[in-house]
């Protein structure tokens, strides 16, 4: 077990990257703690497959340095990085038994057979498999299949990262909670360092501690589920987690107000960086729907569409070109209504180019120094 | 509410007529030839089984089945390994894989009687390109038209350069269709490339391989113009295969009940062998 660095890793797939769109990963730089379980989220193409393969030594980065408890491996093959890969589609040895796809990895490197015998039998019976030993693995359910991929990475017992990527893909819907919350059970279980690559945020936020947003090459945020919720640091983030996203709508900020559709909307807090960049730079207010209120006062807004989710109310609303959704627990307005929405202060912050740019208010800072 | 009519059984009688003039029809001519004896104008005398017994225990026959059973040995344990290694050192993608797969596909695009013909001038100790070079350059003393190890020699060659492809398209789809998932998970597993061979590419080629030593066990089987054309069953009778022999007995000799009788255990054994192939390598097949 080891603690991954990533340090300065750019790659790409062309020979000679001449501009940033060229590489499909820029400028990373990531500390992975040993024992944590991290996700890495993000869109198809954002460029997480290409770094997990580089984590794992299936692709040598064009630029930087991956270090394992300080020890560059960057030029190190996959099986001297003692890493293990759990793949999208299952990977089984077909014409070998249930035991012998388990005991593969530890027989390639020469193991003594009882302590083959003792690993495979404890990995089996941590993943349900015991049952099935004896089986021939290509008849298996997609799901088993995919427990045998998980089981041959779990079996070397020095492994220092054990990666995922996106795999319950080929799983049944009943059974990706099961097998879900079994990761999860694993992790605890073995405290080997875990990162899991999805784009689907509920696996994202239900499996990791640290989740790590990827987006076009980047890593736009990292932090613990709630932190992302919170307070994105990036309209991406807000975008990309929850469910509907972040409401990002385009203002103006004069004298260090920020004007929306003619109304000032009070912040989180005071706008930082310089006011250079707020003239001159893309400048948006983001404000999730949950603190989206709909009353009395506030801006004026016609309510388009209503749909009821169950749990909650989701109204959209707009406010002449700009849609803004709320959410609601109680009676919804219905399509058509005149509103006032409110958005609650310590929840708005106004976003330049992307990132955010208030800072937080008192209170929300004093969390997260707790957490 | 069911309702049962047994009309659709006339859709198949279109296939039935086919398979009636083409197949079944001409076969039971062969039978009712290989229980009689027939001197012409339609004469015919029934002779039971006598045909039958007769090629059992005919040493001519059992000479030409044993050459046949030779050959077909050998051009598979020339031409399986063999496809299938130059299937695993073709490129897998790039410019150079229409070209591999074209020039792959050549061979087998000639017809078979050309193949004889281009092998029987290629092999002539005096004029042909091959058998001057061993003969002039190499001195190596090689005449096809005398020596039946020449004669062997260069049947099996002609075949495995006719053949070879077959076995190498086949295994090549079998291979380009197996993810990068298993060898990326090979290689953290630590597998070396002989076993990355033997779970991974052999198995995924297994079905392929399986139709492609089928085709080559059958075709071998049945090998007539090649042979016939390259050596004319000789020198003496050493390349003289079950079929060359089969069409000497009926056209040269027409002998129609024992060439009839022979055709029908050559085809009992062609099925025989066929189906015993078949079973034994997919017997452990789970689906």
């Amino acid at each position: 077990m080891a603690k991954i660095t990533l340090s300065n890793l750019r790659h790409s797939y062309l020979p000679n990257p001449s501009s940033d769109d060229d590489y499909a990963l820029k400028e990373i730089d990531l500390d992975w703690n040993d024992g944590g379980a991290y996700a890495l989220l993000g869109p198809s193409g954002c460029g997480k497959s290409t770094l997990l393969n580089i984590i794992s030594g299936l692709l040598v980065p064009s630029e930087g340095q991956i270090l394992f408890d300080g020890a560059n491996v960057t030029d190190l093959p996959p099986d001297q990085r003692n890493i293990a890969q759990v793949f999208q589609f299952p990977v089984i040895y077909d014409t070998m038994s249930v035991y012998d796809n388990l005991a593969f990895p530890l027989r390639n490197r020469g193991r003594d057979e009882s302590v083959v015998n003792e690993r495979v039998m404890a990995i089996a019976e941590m993943l349900e498999l015991t049952e099935m030993l004896d089986q021939k693995a290509a008849g298996l359910s997609p799901d088993n299949k995919q427990k045998i991929s998980m089981g041959r990475g779990l079996v070397r017992e020095d492994v220092n990262v054990v990666m995922f990527d996106e795999p319950l893909t080929v799983i049944d819907p009943h059974l990706k909670w099961k097998l879900r919350s079994k990761l999860k059970e694993l992790h605890q279980r073995v405290k080997a360092t875990m990162i899991y690559v999805t784009h689907d945020q509920t696996e994202a936020l239900t499996f990791a501690d640290q989740v790590v947003v990827m987006q076009e090459g980047e890593v736009v945020q990292i932090g613990t589920p709630v932190e992302l919720f919170d307070r994105p640091a990036h309209t991406f983030v807000g975008h990309f987690i929850g469910s509907p996203g972040m409401n990002v709508l385009t203002c103006e900020v004069t004298d260090g107000t920020a004007m929306f559709e003619g109304h000032a909307v009070t912040l989180e807090g005071p706008i930082t960086g310089n006011a250079h960049a707020a003239s001159t730079g893309r400048t948006e207010i983001g404000i999730r729907p949950e603190f989206v209120s709909i009353g009395k006062t506030g801006l004026p807004a016609t309510v388009t569409k209503v749909s009821d989710v169950g749990r909650h109310v989701v109204v959209e609303c707009h406010i002449g070109e700009h849609r803004i959704n709320a959410i609601t627990e109680g009676a919804a307005p219905a399509k058509g209504d005149a509103v006032h929405l409110e958005f609650a202060p310590d929840q708005t912050r106004l976003y330049i180019d992307g990132w955010v740019a208030t800072e937080p208010t008192p209170a929300l800072q004093a969390t997260e120094k707790e957490g | 509410m069911k309702t049962e009519n047994q009309k659709a059984w006339f859709f198949v009688l279109p296939v039935l007529l086919l398979v009636a003039f083409n197949a079944l029809i001409p076969m039971m001519t062969v039978v009712n030839y290989s229980v009689q004896e027939t001197f012409g104008d339609n004469v015919f005398f029934w002779q039971g089984l006598d045909w039958f017994e007769q090629i059992l225990r005919s040493e001519r026959f059992h000479a030409s089945l044993g050459r046949q059973f030779m050959f077909t040995f050998l051009i598979l344990i020339i031409e399986v390994p063999l496809g299938i290694a130059i299937a695993l050192s073709m490129p897998r993608s790039g410019f150079w894989v229409p070209v591999c797969l074209v020039l792959m596909a050549l061979p087998m695009l000639i017809p078979w009687n050309v193949v004889g013909a281009m092998w029987n001038i290629f092999a002539l100790p005096d004029i042909g390109l091959l058998g001057y070079f061993l003969n002039h350059v190499l001195g190596i003393h090689y005449d096809m038209t005398q020596d039946p190890i020449a004669a062997w020699v260069t049947i099996i060659t002609m075949d495995v350069w006719h053949w070879t492809s077959l076995v190498v398209l086949l295994s090549y789809a079998g291979l380009v269709s197996i993810p990068d998932a298993y060898y990326q998970a090979a290689k953290i597993d630590g597998a070396s490339n002989w076993s990355v061979f033997r779970f991974i590419q052999l198995p995924k080629m297994k079905t392929v391989l399986t139709i492609a030593i089928l085709l080559r066990f059958m075709d071998s089987f049945n090998i007539y113009t090649e042979p016939f054309v390259l050596t004319g069953g000789g020198p003496g009778n050493s390349t003289t295969l079950l079929s060359i022999d089969l069409v000497k007995i009926a056209l040269g000799q027409f002998d129609l009940g024992p060439a009839a009788a022979m055709s029908l255990i050559y085809f009992a054994i062609t099925l025989l062998v066929s189906w015993l192939f078949y079973t034994l390598m997919t017997k452990d097949d789970l689906n």
